[in-house]
């Protein structure tokens, strides 16, 4: 039955995703082929438009593939299945593990994965400025893309300076969505 | 107004506006959550992002319950995760079933184009000031570059390790580091007494 299949599949998602989206997108891809929901082609346009949507990328996969299989009911049921591991596990550790944090093993263990995180993260965002413009050895960079990246982030930061409150996060995305329209259209 | 009701509108604005992935909303609810809300500290907000990055599912989905929990316990928990997770729901239930080429609307993709590079800015902005706070001792700086430079490199030549890879060596680093500091304490404290 295609409940009880997206029910699982999708459970099965949400528990071995560990380190987010980009450990989730093969998983979904596997879960999705083998069960012969949809065709490479269309996986991977799932895969485009779950990126370029707002929320969590596991959450728009699992709303897409689960309406496009079942209706509103099995979007309801992908959706729910790939976020329920993690509502439980988190609650499982802030209610029954309080004291867990409080270990001096795992304060320590934690002070080896506080830095090691600040470096996935700030190699995601280069990483990300990068593939934004192009830059590599052997292309052109996009050089209007490049020029769009300085002048959001001399806004971003500078206003921070200037006005000691910067504008917020939302508001540099919605510039940035009306600036892209702009420029990238003409 | 209300906890419930605040943290539901929070969240469901915070999952409207996160794109590219739970790194980009590190800023959002850093602004939210920790600058104008103050529910959460920011070290508090770096303990929720180990835990959210160490534990399977969606980062997001992660930080929701947990901040949820702590301002609202149960309730709160599902409220804001609810919350996140409604305006992806309604957006791709939408889109899967009225909009069958939404990526081949050219203002939606030109759009799409500007939004990442700010998720870029957001996404160095939330390290770089994860950076800052950071104690500035020997090993966590040493972490931090091998972890960035692994990283890059895993991208670059694609190879194919898994970033849970560099968090487990992470979290093992951190607890030899912890007992051989306190074996060193210990004979310390031996050397004085004798």
């Amino acid at each position: 039955m295609i409940y009880l299949d997206l029910l699982i599949g999708f459970l099965e998602v949400g528990f071995f995703s560990f380190g987010g989206a980009y450990a989730a997108i093969p998983l979904i891809r596997d879960v999705v082929l083998a069960h012969g929901w949809m065709d490479e082609e269309m996986v991977a346009y799932m895969i485009a438009i779950s990126e370029s949507t707002p929320g969590p990328i596991m959450v728009n996969m699992a709303t897409y593939v689960g309406s496009s299989k079942g209706g509103i009911l099995g979007a309801l049921i992908a959706t729910t299945a790939v976020v329920l591991p993690a509502f439980l596990i988190i609650l499982l550790i802030m209610v029954l593990l309080k004291r867990f944090l409080e270990n001096k093993y795992v304060k320590a263990a934690l002070g080896g994965l506080k830095p090691c995180i600040i470096g996935i993260i700030l190699s995601t965002g280069i990483l990300m400025i990068i593939k934004n413009s192009n830059i590599s050895l052997s292309v052109k960079p996009d050089i209007l893309s490049l020029v769009l990246t300085a002048a959001l982030a001399v806004v971003y930061f500078g206003t921070r300076k200037v006005l000691k409150k910067g504008i917020s996060p939302i508001l540099l995305i919605c510039i940035s969505a009306f600036v892209g329209v702009i420029t990238y259209g003409l | 107004m209300p906890i419930l009701i605040d943290l539901f509108l929070t969240f469901a604005k915070i999952g409207m506006f996160t794109f590219g992935g739970g790194y980009a909303m590190i800023s959002l609810i850093e602004n939210d959550c920790v600058e104008k809300k103050k529910w959460i500290t920011h070290d508090e907000m770096m303990d929720m992002t180990v835990i959210a990055e160490s534990t399977p599912g969606p980062v997001a989905i992660n930080c929701a319950t947990y901040v949820g929990y702590k301002k609202g316990k149960l309730l709160g928990a599902i409220i804001a995760t609810v919350g996140m997770v409604l305006p992806s729901f309604i957006i791709l239930f939408l889109i899967s079933k009225y909009f069958d080429k939404f990526l081949e609307i050219s203002w939606v993709a030109n759009a799409f184009r500007g939004i990442k590079i700010a998720v870029g800015i957001l996404i160095v902005d939330a390290a770089v000031k994860m950076l800052q706070k950071m104690k500035k001792k020997p090993m966590p700086i040493i972490i931090v570059a091998c972890s960035f430079f692994a990283m890059m490199l895993i991208d670059i030549y694609s190879i194919n390790i898994s970033s849970m890879i560099l968090l487990l060596v992470s979290a093992f680093i951190g607890i030899i580091v912890f007992v051989m500091k306190s074996h060193a304490k210990k004979r310390e404290k031996r050397n004085d007494l004798s």
